[in-house]
């Protein structure tokens, strides 16, 4: 099975300037060689905690940001290497969901119209044509056709939500990168867009890229799940064997940080102890050698490598480096 | 295949009121202030247009016998030093300084989008460029820049509204600038960008009708102050040539000399002025409010 999207290497370096002159003080790897793939009908996960550097590969990723080095092969094709204008037709391939339902419609505009919009400025529909195709939209992602004669503010989160999803269907994209979709909205709600999301997936096929920090919603709805800290993914597998044979120390330390609904079980807790480095000024060695409680020597001086420790699953750590 | 129950639910919801009356008495039921400003600035307009045919006297007509007739009488309204009825005056007086204060601002808002919209959604040297301009003139007291540009340009009715609307621009820019640059970092131009939308229709259909608030607050207050900037420069002697009427000359040459042996020369151009002042207040408000959907409920 060919991949969708495969993302090799994937870099954005932000210069920091500085003075009169503006002269190039430094430099932030936001993100710093990432790589991954998606398959048809598959979601990865992509966690990790604030700041590092997922929502910067969900906007590199459909270009909204331009990266600053690697490549990213859409269907085959190298879509780093296209033009403003020859991106407009490869755009209908992938949508975007934004964590803020809120500030990601425009407030001025009727729901049905943010919808309709999209189609036309494709030139896929027009007029009626598109008001009809709105509206089974609209029910597709579970809101009632009259709905979009409503103005943004009259709906709630969740379905704001849901018409963020609409517009994102509109276009019937194959890949659908979702940054943090749920993450502003109530529990039960969640489980309802989630929910959503997953049966739009059986049915179209689509692939997502399902960027949280929350563990217990990538074990939901993902099939493989990469873990990102400072700019880097330091783990890679499929769901079940993260979840139940995590190796990278990071990973290990993620998981223990969420909470089981049973008060009597009692776990060993790994509470990282310190604060994320300045992706300015990233560790030597490994980057997150400052944090781990299995030190090595060798880490402060060696960069890990991501490597194949079982099929299917990659690690980047000198402790299970063969 | 949800064709028509969609077309009669819109209906129910009450998305499709329609026609320009049915729209209108319903804005002006939720909105009676507003409704009020509309109807003060409706009869003004109205006096403008139809001068002929509501005045008894000719605006320009002088009659020695009737230098500063009190008001009642033949002249409704009294008369000035050189007999022309004060009525006349006004009512024609409103073609002038309605098509000045008017244009002026619809001139300066206009400029001031074009130029706050672009530096805001473009920055860099763009926006640096405007921004210094722009406080260059911002430096300049209003009245004075005004000055300037009507003694440079030469008194007519043109050269008028040309130099009360360009001090103006920086103002709108600013508001519109500083709004823009909040706007531009929305999750919704991120949107737009993602479906492959080009920068014009986000900046025109996306971002500039959500700084359109503020402006109409800051036009209408601004249509107030033309009408007084226009009367300073008429009173200077370089905005709109004597003998044609303007209600800012007509309350500024009276008012040092008048005041107390014929006040009604002050006190007419006075409340006229007042009530466009606030009837253009009023509207904007209401105007504010039905543009913003989020107030409509």
């Amino acid at each position: 099975m060919t991949p969708i999207i495969e993302v090799t290497d994937l870099k954005k370096h932000y210069p920091v300037r500085k003075g009169l002159l503006r002269r190039q003080v430094g430099t932030v790897f936001a993100v710093d060689g990432v790589s991954f793939s998606i398959n048809e009908g598959e979601t990865l996960g992509l966690v990790g905690e604030s700041g590092c550097g997922k929502s910067t590969v969900a906007r590199t990723v459909l270009r909204l940001i331009e990266p600053s080095g690697g490549s990213i092969m859409l269907d085959g094709r190298d879509i780093n290497a296209l033009s403003r204008s020859e991106m407009r037709p490869v755009r209908r391939e992938m949508q975007i969901i934004f964590q803020d339902p809120f500030s990601s419609l425009n407030p001025r505009m009727r729901a049905g119209a943010i919808v309709g919009e999209v189609l036309e400025v494709h030139g896929l529909t027009r007029g009626q044509e598109t008001k009809a195709r709105v509206a089974e939209l609209f029910q597709q992602v579970g809101l009632r056709p009259a709905q979009m004669a409503n103005f943004p503010h009259q709906f709630s989160g969740g379905q704001r939500q849901r018409i963020c999803i609409a517009r994102a269907l509109a276009l019937n994209p194959k890949l659908i990168v979702c940054d943090e979709p749920v993450s502003a909205l109530d529990v039960s709600i969640q489980a309802q867009v989630i929910n959503l999301m997953m049966d739009l997936q059986r049915d179209k096929k689509l692939s997502y890229l399902f960027i949280t920090h929350d563990l217990a919603v990538v074990e939901h709805i993902s099939h493989r799940v990469a873990v990102m800290y400072l700019g880097r993914i330091v783990e890679y597998a499929d769901k079940r064997t993260l979840f139940t044979n995590p190796l990278h120390p990071y990973t290990e330390a993620l998981l223990s940080a969420v909470p089981v609904p049973n008060p009597r079980l009692k776990r060993t807790k790994r509470i990282l102890q310190g604060d994320v480095p300045s992706p300015m000024r990233p560790p030597s060695g490994c980057p997150f050698h400052t944090r781990c409680p299995y030190v090595m020597e060798r880490c402060k001086v060696d960069v890990p490598r991501l490597q194949k420790i079982a099929p299917g699953h990659l690690v980047s750590c000198h402790k299970h480096e063969a | 295949m949800a064709g028509e129950s969609y077309t009669a639910e819109l209906n129910k919801a009450g998305a499709n009121i329609s026609g320009f009356f049915g729209e209108a008495g319903f804005l002006a039921r939720q909105y009676p202030l507003g409704a009020i400003g509309a109807v003060i600035l409706t009869l003004f307009v109205f006096a403008a247009i139809f001068a002929d045919f509501i005045t008894r006297f000719d605006p320009l007509s002088t009659n020695a016998a009737m230098s500063l007739a009190k008001p009642g009488g033949e002249h409704i309204l009294g008369a000035d030093f050189m007999g022309r009825d004060v009525y006349s005056r006004l009512v024609y007086g409103a073609r002038i300084s309605l098509a000045v204060s008017l244009t002026a601002t619809a001139i300066g808002s206009v400029l001031g989008v074009a130029i706050g919209l672009t530096a805001g959604y473009l920055g860099g040297w763009v926006d640096l460029l405007t921004q210094r301009v722009t406080d260059i003139m911002q430096a300049l007291p209003l009245l004075v820049l005004a000055l300037v540009m009507s003694a440079s340009l030469g008194p007519s009715l043109q050269t008028t509204i040309i130099a009360i609307s360009i001090p103006l621009v920086p103002y709108s820019a600013r508001v519109i600038r500083s709004n823009t640059l909040a706007l531009r970092e929305m999750a919704m131009v991120e949107a737009a960008k993602a479906v492959g939308m080009s920068e014009w229709r986000i900046a025109i259909r996306h971002v500039l009708p959500n700084t359109i608030a503020p402006l109409i607050v800051l036009a209408t207050a601004q249509l107030g102050s033309t009408i007084l900037t226009e009367a300073s420069l008429s009173f200077l002697g370089l905005g709109v040539p004597e003998p044609y009427p303007s209600w800012g000359r007509m309350l500024s040459e009276s008012a040092a000399e008048y005041i107390r042996t014929a006040p009604w020369l002050v006190i007419f151009p006075g409340v006229v002025i007042s009530l466009v002042v606030f009837g253009t207040n009023l509207l904007g408000d209401a105007l504010r409010d039905i543009l913003d959907p989020r107030q409509r409920g």
